[in-house]
């Protein structure tokens, strides 16, 4: 998007959000906004329905586990949920991110009745995140197994998971046992200092 | 009189017009459909969570192997958003190859997509003569990459490498002799540029012949219209992006509204549909790959004329040439660094679309700082359009289900993911 379009988004995300507005960001040509689960419904309300902004449709929306994440400020909570609208009127998009108030039982209310498409994206960070999202008609797992237990994409969820599946001649049948492959990283993670390479770092 | 219940019926997930495992769980009135579940993740990989204990670049085959009917539209996203978030220019050549080859896999798409919806609706020669074609385009895959479906040739910065002078020829065998085999290797005596423009040149006239095969003919138009009307409304409702959309009479393309590498350079026209049904879906989608045929001219043209690098020459992400690598000790640090780090995103975090073959695909990734993705989000495209499955079929016949997946050209790679 063009400076100008971010500069007139900005303004208009700040007049009809007014107090709603916890936070905003512009970077990369985008812009993201905050909001507090409280006001999370009533805001995503205006987004679509205020002629200044004009959000119709919602493209994505996803759960984030910020737990290991070391630049997030401690304290807005582990669990976010992060949505991607787009507005075809006025050809602009914006990113808004809720953070569940509790860590332990994360809740964020649905959006379902806003944007229907909701649906399917709530049940997947339902099941892979343990989101729970009040007003949700049928919060069901979708993509793991039935019959699944926890939530896989939780940081401290290991790559493996905690069971594997094989068909048991014996019993002849296909049965649940403890991972027997060990955990491996072939390529370790690296996050460099900010002096990296710079010519005056000791 | 005996008392009539509505029965549940289960379709799939070893239904061969399921498109892959689609499992759907059906509550019939008779040949009525009162409600469909659609219950998917059978082939979930959790490409997502693998993507965050893999380098960036280590993840890009991940990403022809979500949506594997448009391996490169998938590589595409994701390179994109890995390049805004260093900020690097690609070269201008590599470029107008990636849209070229955006544009091969749209119609490499919806030629699958036409075959199969053709042998699901009960037309059984369609596939055949989509298929013949294929082989061409499938041809110009290998070619640049050598495979022929799971390319991996986008990468961060640009593509892997130039296009070919030459291309792969059929030998003589036992089976074929060198009289049979002549003609095929007619148009494969120049470089790609070369047999791509033959193709381009002849694919107009193939599609003309399709249409003759399905756009007026009764059974087709029987089967197709009126089924599955999604209006204006509740197509943004329902966020349908792509084809879906279109079809549905919003004039919608992110080539057009939001452009990407060149294509606000390009010369093409985007279909809208009318009425929002499968039939409608099914015009836009065959314009669309005439469309793409036009693109894919433009490209060719200029690809012939601008020679040029295809990768950036910024070796913090890119891999140096060999040459520079064996001859000077800056190169060959970088060479160290990428091969065994892989290449470091600065924090932040970005949401890049692209107009894919079936609507919006987008690549949603934070970074905070390493050399791997803190998070990445798959927007599928497929995944959105089968949510609405429930409120498209509800009402209509059993046999309309299979029209209607049809017509919503799902893939179950980047759905499950």
């Amino acid at each position: 998007m063009s400076a100008a379009t971010l500069e007139t988004l900005s303004q208009n995300l700040q007049r009809c959000l007014g107090e709603r507005l916890r936070s905003i960001a512009v970077a990369f040509g985008e812009v993201t906004i905050e909001v507090g689960a409280d006001d999370y419904l009533e805001a995503m309300l205006i987004l679509r329905d205020e002629l200044d902004l004009c959000f119709e449709e919602l493209i994505d929306l996803c759960g984030v586990d910020y737990s290991l994440h070391s630049r997030v400020a401690v304290g807005s909570g582990r669990y976010a949920v992060v949505s991607h609208l787009l507005s075809i009127a006025r050809n602009w998009r914006l990113r808004v991110r809720c953070f569940a108030p509790d860590d332990s039982f994360p809740s964020v209310p649905s959006v379902t009745a806003v944007w229907n498409v909701a649906d399917w994206f709530e049940r997947e960070a339902f099941d892979l995140f343990g989101i729970v999202f009040p007003g949700h008609h049928d919060l069901r797992r979708i993509l793991t197994d039935y019959g699944f237990v926890g939530h896989p994409f939780r940081k401290d969820f290991p790559i493996s998971g905690y069971v594997e599946m094989r068909y048991d001649p014996e019993q002849q049948r296909v049965i649940y046992q403890p991972v027997t492959i060990e955990p491996r990283e072939v390529t370790p993670r690296v996050v460099r200092e900010a002096t990296y390479g710079k010519a005056d770092h000791a | 009189m005996p008392e009539l219940h509505n029965f549940t019926l289960n379709f799939g997930p070893q239904h061969p017009a399921a498109h892959g495992v689609l499992r759907m769980v059906l509550e019939l009135d008779g040949e009525v459909v009162v409600r469909a579940d659609p219950h998917i993740g059978l082939l979930h990989r959790a490409t997502e969570k693998l993507a965050e204990t893999k380098t960036w670049i280590q993840s890009v085959p991940y990403m022809d192997r979500l949506d594997y009917m448009s391996m490169m539209c998938n590589e595409h996203a994701y390179c994109m958003a890995i390049e805004r978030l260093l900020q690097i220019e690609v070269p201008i050549r590599a470029q107008y190859i990636r849209v070229m080859f955006d544009e091969i896999t749209r119609i490499l798409n919806h030629l699958l997509w036409v075959g199969c919806h053709g042998l699901d609706v009960g037309a059984m020669t369609m596939v055949l003569y989509a298929f013949r074609e294929r082989e061409d385009l499938v041809d110009a895959y290998e070619a640049v990459s050598g495979a022929r479906m799971h390319a991996a040739y986008y990468r961060p910065g640009g593509v892997y490498r130039d296009l070919p002078d030459r291309m792969a020829q059929y030998k003589e065998s036992k089976w074929k002799s060198a009289v049979q085999i002549k003609p095929f290797n007619e148009a494969r005596s120049g470089s790609l540029l070369d047999f791509l423009d033959d193709f381009a040149s002849r694919f107009p006239k193939l599609l003309d012949e399709y249409e003759t095969l399905l756009t007026d003919n009764r059974i087709w138009k029987q089967r197709l219209v009126d089924v599955g009307i999604v209006s204006r409304e509740r197509a943004l409702q329902r966020g349908f992006t792509g084809p879906m959309l279109r079809g549905s009479g919003v004039a919608w393309d992110l080539r057009k509204k939001q452009p990407y590498e060149v294509y606000d350079r390009l010369d093409f026209d985007i279909p809208v549909g009318k009425t929002g049904d499968s039939y409608d879906r099914y015009l836009v989608r065959m314009e669309e790959m005439r469309q793409s045929n036009r693109i894919l001219k433009q490209c060719i043209d200029w690809l012939r004329k601008n020679p040029g690098p295809v990768m950036s020459d910024n070796h913090k992400v890119a891999q140096p040439s060999r040459e520079a690598m064996k001859s000077n000790m800056e190169e060959l640090i970088h060479h160290f660094k990428l091969c065994t780090e892989g290449i470091h995103v600065p924090e932040g975090e970005v949401y890049s679309a692209v107009e894919h073959p079936k609507g919006e695909f987008g690549i949603y990734v934070i970074s905070d700082g390493a050399n791997k993705p803190y998070r990445l989000k798959i927007r599928p495209p497929g995944y959105v359009h089968l949510s609405a499955m429930n409120e498209m079929v509800a009402g209509h016949m059993l046999a309309d289900v299979v029209t209607i997946i049809g017509s919503q050209d799902v893939v179950f790679g980047e759905i499950d993911r």
